[in-house]
């Protein structure tokens, strides 16, 4: 009987997919644990990856619904670092806390809203799209200012400190070897942003008519117009979505680095793209889970930690063998896929 | 009679609508702006030469491993419906090994450079073979298996020739890069006619362009009709590999150095959009090179005609970024439908007025 139940509701794609990218995150990091020791038996090191990499899983969640939705988006690094550095000029101009987070939004929101309505209404290749929407970002980000902006406003000094400060666990910290002091594991601000969003944007495509409709016309564009879903709207509203959230990283980088710079978030659309694929997302769109993106995204901050960590600590062999893991892990999801689809047709 | 050559001219030049249009206000543009702009000189470089020099000729020459890029781009989204964006990490990896060929031998002569062109050569075709497989036969979407190369590829090219960037002095190598002693035009110019020549008798003698837009339209049923669809994927990714090597030793050539991190920098968006500006669909089917090469013409011109306007070139991505826009606004296919619509309702109305006056 219990069996039977099981037959029918299977594993679906999504779910396999996020199960392998938890499941080796889990064992890469026991690995290190075993082989490294050191850094990686500290909570904080955890902590340390979920501080660096805030900005790069909101990002990643954005492009996470996007992808679902069958589509792509390469702008949005450099949005995240239009957003920073607008954001920074104005707070060094004296301006209002409340109003540069109404700028960062605005940012995001403003190109997710054009991106969109280019792509879903005038049926434009969101590929060529964004490209531009990227050219565009990163060149305002210069015109407005090719040095590095440090940031002196005083409330967002505080803010920054309060980023650093507010989160501090005792009893999950360690005692340093060097003057025996206990040092509190440091959890930032932006990392419980970080989590809220992968948090609602889970129950958003879990729960939310918005939300499956993304995997609908990810899926089958024909069948989810067949089933009443506006196609239109449901990806522009995904390119929507994904904007805001690239803002948000933008803030959120701000208050980590606390400087604005043309160089930031450099290469973070590749970063936020390879964290979807490890999490299980197709680029064909219709499967794929934030959750999973999560994984992705601390599965690579891994990687970088252990080669750091290991003997091939030099600049290239770093992104040799992240390109290597990454190898690994694409063949085997799509070695995964068609074994399943093998066993499906029999 | 008169509604056949119409259609003739429809379907002749439909592709190539969006890339010809923006070549033609870009150089509107430019006569209303400076008509000097296009003005060719003859000059003696600093061999003593007599060569051309004018804006235009720079672009054509700045082009030139875009062009060939785009050449090779076209076949891969053709073939796959994807795109390559490791070509840029590809070509510094070939440009490494041309150049390691070229210091292990005592003097660059005219034999060690050609051996050097073909290691190149098929260095690149092995990754090229390598991305190609990871496509064709796993099944991966072309972005994500290039995305592997793409991460590393300058990392290799970095680790072939033990991280310094090495100069190659010799006036082989300047002939390559700039003029060939007695020959006006330069070089790379050139190289991208021959590549194109060949690209064109490869196709009028073989039946690659039938099968590669057969596998692209839909790949089962070429399977079907008996067409070997991994082995095309595989071939188109292969054909890049030797874009790559011949794009990877001009720009070798034309600073007589190789950067590992600088050669050809986002040289990979660059190529897409010139793929996408000709008119081809991204997502694979029908293509025409033509349409790639007037597109990497295109860019150029755009930013050439950005820099004698004095934008810096820092901020010549934002100016791009808004003619793109316009550009795939006036060829998205609502915008053309509704151009269409537009037109035939004054047609119908001035043949009901006609035919109230009659």
């Amino acid at each position: 009987m219990n069996n039977k139940v099981k037959r029918r509701e299977p594993l679906t794609d999504t779910q396999l997919l996020m199960t392998i990218a938890i499941c080796i995150f889990v064992v890469m990091y026991i690995a290190a644990m075993l082989g490294f020791r050191g850094g990686f038996l500290h909570v904080q090191q955890i902590f340390d990856m979920l501080n660096d990499n805030a900005p790069l899983i909101i990002v990643a969640c954005g492009l996470t619904i996007v992808m679902i939705g069958g589509g792509i988006d390469i702008s949005v690094g450099a949005v995240t670092s239009l957003v920073a550095m607008s954001c920074s000029l104005y707070l060094n101009k004296g301006g209002n806390m409340a109003v540069s987070v109404l700028i960062a939004l605005g940012i995001g929101l403003a190109f997710g809203l054009l991106q969109g309505y280019l792509i879903s209404y005038l049926e434009i290749q969101p590929f060529i799209i964004t490209l531009a929407g990227m050219f565009l970002a990163r060149g305002l980000t210069t015109i407005l200012s090719v040095n590095p902006q440090k940031v002196e406003h005083a409330d967002f000094k505080a803010l920054m400190n309060a980023n650093q400060n507010t989160i501090k666990i005792p009893w999950l910290g360690y005692i340093s070897p060097k003057n025996g002091n206990l040092i509190p594991a440091t959890l930032e601000l932006g990392v419980v942003i970080a989590l809220a969003c992968v948090i609602i944007i889970f129950l958003l495509l879990r729960f939310h008519k918005l939300g499956r409709g993304f995997y609908a016309i990810g899926g089958n564009q024909t069948s989810a117009l067949m089933l009443g879903i506006n196609v239109k709207f449901t990806r522009f509203m995904s390119y929507v979505i994904c904007g805001v959230l690239s803002g948000i990283a933008g803030y959120v980088l701000l208050m980590h680095s606390g400087a604005g710079n043309a160089t930031n978030a450099a290469g973070m659309e590749m970063n936020a793209i390879a964290a979807a694929i490890i999490g299980g997302t197709l680029l064909s769109g219709g499967v794929g889970n934030v959750i999973g993106t999560f994984f992705g995204t601390m599965i690579l901050t891994t990687i970088n930690k252990i080669v750091v960590a290991s003997p091939l600590n030099a600049p290239w062999w770093q992104k040799i063998t992240t390109g290597g893991m990454l190898c690994i892990f694409i063949i085997l999801q799509s070695v995964v896929l068609s074994v399943r689809s093998k066993g499906r047709k029999k | 009679m008169k509604n056949k050559s119409n259609n003739i001219f429809k379907n002749g030049l439909g592709q190539l609508t969006i890339p010809l249009v923006a070549i033609c206000i870009l150089v509107v543009f430019n006569l209303i702006r400076d008509p000097s702009f296009f003005s060719i000189e003859t000059v003696f470089n600093s061999d003593g030469n007599i060569v051309l020099s004018g804006n235009l000729i720079s672009i054509i020459n700045a082009a030139s491993e875009l062009a060939v890029l785009a050449m090779g781009m076209t076949l891969v989204t053709a073939a796959c419906g994807g795109q390559d964006i490791s070509v840029g990490a590809a070509a510094a990896i070939a440009g490494s090994a041309f150049v390691k060929v070229l210091k292990s031998g005592p003097s660059i002569t005219a034999f060690s450079v050609v051996i050097a062109f073909l290691v190149a050569c098929v260095v690149a075709m092995l990754f090229g073979a390598f991305n190609g497989t990871l496509v064709s036969v796993f099944k991966i979407q072309p972005m994500i298996a290039t995305l592997i190369l793409f991460t590393c590829g300058r990392s290799i090219a970095y680790w072939i020739n033990g991280g310094a960037s090495v100069p190659v002095d010799s006036p082989i190598i300047k002939a390559i890069g700039g003029f060939i002693p007695g020959i006006p035009v330069p070089t790379p110019v050139l190289i991208v006619i021959l590549v194109a020549i060949i690209f064109k008798l490869v196709f009028h003698f073989t039946s690659l362009e039938l099968f590669t837009q057969s596998v692209g339209i839909n790949g089962s049923a070429a399977r079907l009709n008996g067409i070997n669809s991994t082995f095309i994927k595989l071939l188109s990714f292969i054909i890049l590999g030797v874009c790559v090597a011949v794009a990877g030793i001009i720009g070798v050539s034309r600073l007589g150095l190789i950067n590992h991190e600088t050669l050809l920098i986002d040289v990979e968006m660059d190529a897409i959009l010139a793929v996408a500006i000709g008119g081809n669909n991204l997502g694979g089917g029908k293509f025409k090179l033509l349409g790639s090469i007037i597109g990497a013409y295109v860019i150029h011109m755009l930013t050439v005609t950005l820099y004698a306007m004095k934008v810096p070139s820092t901020d010549v991505k934002a100016y791009k970024a808004i003619v793109i826009i316009i550009l795939v606004v006036i060829g998205s296919p609502v915008i053309k439908a509704k151009i269409t619509k537009l037109m035939t309702r004054i047609k119908n109305r001035k043949q009901i007025s006609m035919k109230g006056a009659q």
